[in-house]
Formats: C-alpha cells, structure tokens, sequence
C-alpha cells in the first residue's frame, strides 16, 4: 500500500469511526461508510490539510469512494 | 379552557459532586464540595485558578468516537442527563406518541469550547478558513435539544431557551406551560452548560463575577457569608421528564411531584448587576405562586440563585422578605451553589432536582462554607447554614435569575 493510501485511510477511520478493514478502495463514503453530507466535507478539508493541497467543489463531488480519494490524491499532490 | 396539570416523573443529572442523580443527592445532603483546582487547561495566568468541574468524566464512556467529535462538550452532558432521566422514567420511547412528546433544553451560552477552538484554529493560519463543517452545529446553542429529539423520535414541540443563568427554569417553564395548554404530552426538559475554558473563565474573571479563593477553593463558594467574593463557575447537565397529570396515570408512571407554577419577569436596570431593592427577584417570585393560586405561606423551601456575588445575595434576601413577609422566618432557604457551584444554564434544571428531591426525602440540602454573618443580610432567615434540615417539604420554589436580568421561577408541590 501507497504512502498516501495509508495516509488516506487514516484520516477515514479516524474521522468516520470505521474499522480499518472496512475501508476497502471501493468502499463509498455515503454508502458503505455511514458519512453524511457534513461529513464529507469534514475528510475533504482533512485531505487538504493532510496533503497541502485545494480541492476545489467541483472536483470534491467526484471523490465518493476511498479509491476515488487516493487516485485524485496521488494524482494532485505536491 | 381548563388547563391540564403537569407532573414530574423522571430525572437525571451529571453535576459536578455526582454522576447521576442519586450521587449528586447524596453529595447535596452530606454537604460535599464539588470544586477544586482547574483540570481542563491550565489556568495559571488566571485571576480564578479553581472551579467545580464534572469529576472523572471521559466521554468514550458514554458515546462513540463519531458521535463525541460531533457533539460539545455542553451538548454531551444534556444527552447524559437525558438519557438518565427517560430511563428513570420508564417510558418506552417506542410507545409514545412521537408527535406529542418534546424537547425544551436551556443553555445559557452553548458551545463555547468549539467557538474557542475554531476561532484559535483560524487565528493561527494564513487567512484561509477552514472551518469544521460541524463549528456551527456544534456550537449553537438550540442543538442539544435537536440531538436529543433524534435519538429518541421525538417529533414535538423543540426548542432552546437562551436567558444566560435562568435558561433552564425558563425551559422548564415553557415545557409546562405547553401541557398545560394541551399542546404535548409529554416533555424531555432540562439543561446543560460547559463553560471551564480559557474563554468562560477570562470572560467571567474580566466581568468580576468570579471568586478568587485560590489558597481555598472548596469553601470559595459561600453565599450569604460575609467572606463572599464572587461565584465559582460549575458545569454539566439535568434533566426533567415532565408529563400531563392524566397521561403519567394512565402508564402507571412513578410521579416525583407536581410543577403548580411558573413566573417570568426582567429586572431591566442593569446588563448584570441585580436591581438593588430586589425588584424582580421580587415579582418573579410571586409571578410564580400567582400561577396557580399557591399561598406563599404554604412554600416550606427556596432553592434560592444565591450565587455569593456581594450584591446578588443580599438583593434576593430583601425580595424574599417582602414576598414572604412574617413567614419568610418560617421557611428553609439554601443555596446549592455553596457545593455545585453555578452550573449557569443548567443551574435551573440542576436545582430544579435538589427541589424535587427536598420535596420526596423530606430533607432540606444545605448552605455550605458559612463562617461570618453579613450585617446586610437579615440572618433570622434560615439559610439552612452548614447541615442539611430535615423538614417534610410539602412545596418547593427554585429562583435563577440571569445576566441581562432575566427571572425565572418554578414551584413544585407534593402530589
């Protein structure tokens, strides 16, 4: 596993209370995960602080999955 | 319209000298301190370096890591005193009508902690904000009853109540008035409050209204003595299940007593010093008798606000003897605060119990940490000094009165 996938997941199950090994790549925030509409917001900005980066609204949309969040991490990260 | 008669019949609490409610009676009767040293920052710098925090609290005791991260500090006490008091009352929440139960919850400030930290947060970056999607949730002061409302399905009327030191008698106030009326069956009432932080403690310090007995804190609460100098600021949470007359005797419900009374009124004179002749404490406390008839002479305990700021307990003194006249000699006056400390907008609810309580044990809690009587203060009246009273309570008055002069006061009686 990645840096930053582990990284990532870190942030997941800290901030959603999910064990671990429920925080497979395919795994939905809203779906699988018990997030709401707050608290995908909250692990958005988690990632942002994390890795230094903006995710601007437009593209935080598409980040529904821990592998959506990974792929546009490893892609945007400085 | 004829209005419906409104019983107590569940309680809960998490106060600074106990953890549920029969820890927090037992520390009232054996009169206990529940202040001491400052645990949750360090308060070195501060003019108060003491207050009665809740004892041996962890939150993971209670919630899940979820649902702590998204509840304050104020909000996580009401959802323990809550829940106390629906589990004392019995009902199944299954059961009820959903649609006639409520939630009226007083906090006098909310969720300052969260305010301080966010705002910490935000100071110390560059500019770019980035709040916690959750700072307002957490943060306003309505949110402990909407968080209770959900867990339980309550769909009734909810609200909180903002009138700093008396925003729980006014919760209280409005649960009953709103049964008496027909409105709900049923409510979940109370309040909470978590102040013990850098902000709570500067701003109350900043105002003068905060004991600064750091060589002694647990006698540095003393209403009525002549050593008073301020109050000590408390925390945590209480609860009251109170429930139309009919509607509790229908489910066989354990009945506490009756609520017989409920009066409003404001001082406007001062943002926070009392009106010196008393005048509100005064009217409020015959708004309330006047409620439903209640002769004064019948009141056998006042859980007075007595919060030992040196203006405060004598303004309240003189209102008692001039709503009470001769029997105001006769009556048990305490203030709990002696051990609680002011528990602020919770100090209502909180209180509201010690009333309760007084009224089922037959015994009158004490006035702690008095040594000196003040010249101002007419000490024929019984403070119940020291050592708890044992007197067959028959009806009960609580006073709380708050920053920005508001008055707020309940009368139980005995069923």
């Amino acid at each position: 596993m990645s840096d930053i996938a582990s990284r990532v997941k870190a942030i997941i199950v800290d901030k959603l209370g999910v064990d671990e090994t429920e925080v497979a790549p395919e795994a939905s925030f809203t779906n699988d995960l018990g997030a709401d509409s707050l608290d995908t917001v909250e692990l958005i900005m988690e990632f942002e602080k994390e890795f230094n980066i903006a995710i601007p609204d437009d593209q935080a949309e598409n980040i529904g999955t821990v592998g959506d969040a990974i792929a546009y991490i490893e892609e945007n990260a400085k | 319209m004829e209005l419906k008669r409104v019983v107590v019949t569940g309680l809960g609490a998490i106060t600074p000298i106990g953890n549920t409610v029969e820890e927090y009676w037992n520390s009232l009767i054996n009169g206990v301190s529940g202040c001491a040293p400052i645990t949750q920052f360090d308060a070195s710098k501060f003019k108060t370096q003491f207050a009665c925090e809740v004892k041996g609290y962890n939150a993971n005791d209670y919630f899940d890591r979820k649902e702590v991260r998204k509840l304050d500090l104020y909000a996580q006490y009401a959802m323990i005193a809550a829940d106390q008091a629906v589990a004392d009352s019995g009902v199944d929440p299954e059961k009820l009508d959903a649609d006639r139960v409520g939630v009226i919850w007083g906090a006098g400030i909310g969720g300052l902690l969260t305010f301080l930290q966010e705002v910490t947060g935000f100071a110390q970056g560059d500019g770019t904000p980035r709040f916690s999607p959750f700072f307002i949730p957490k943060m306003i002061a309505d949110i402990a009853p909407g968080h209770i409302s959900m867990k339980y399905g309550f769909r009734g009327p909810n609200f909180g109540t903002v009138s700093a030191c008396a925003s729980s008698t006014n919760a209280i106030g409005e649960a009953y008035n709103l049964i008496r009326l027909g409105k709900a069956d049923m409510f979940v009432t109370g309040g909470s409050e978590a102040a013990i932080n850098q902000a709570g403690v500067g701003g109350f310090n900043s105002m003068q209204a905060l004991s600064t007995r750091n060589d002694d804190p647990t006698t540095a609460s003393r209403p009525f003595d002549k050593g008073r100098d301020g109050f000590v600021m408390g925390e945590g949470g209480a609860s009251l299940i109170i429930e139309e007359y009919e509607h509790a005797i229908k489910r066989g419900a354990n009945i506490y007593c009756e609520i017989v009374g409920a009066g409003m009124t404001a001082d406007a004179h001062h943002l926070t010093a009392p009106h010196p002749e008393g005048l509100g404490a005064k009217k409020v406390m015959m708004n309330a008798l006047e409620d439903n008839g209640t002769d004064p002479n019948e009141v056998d305990y006042i859980n007075v606000h007595g919060t030992a700021t040196p203006l405060g307990d004598i303004a309240e003194s003189k209102a008692i003897k001039e709503v009470f006249g001769d029997h105001a000699y006769d009556l048990n006056i305490s203030s709990t605060k002696s051990m609680t400390g002011h528990l602020l907008g919770a100090a209502g609810a909180v209180e509201s119990i010690a009333c309760i309580l007084a009224i089922k044990n037959g015994i009158v809690p004490p006035t702690i940490n008095h040594f000196e009587d003040d010249p101002e203060i007419d000490n024929k009246l019984n403070f119940t000094f020291n050592k708890a009273q044992k007197r067959e309570v028959k009806v009960a008055l609580s006073n709380t009165f708050g920053f920005g002069g508001h008055n707020a006061s309940v009368v139980f009686k005995a069923l």
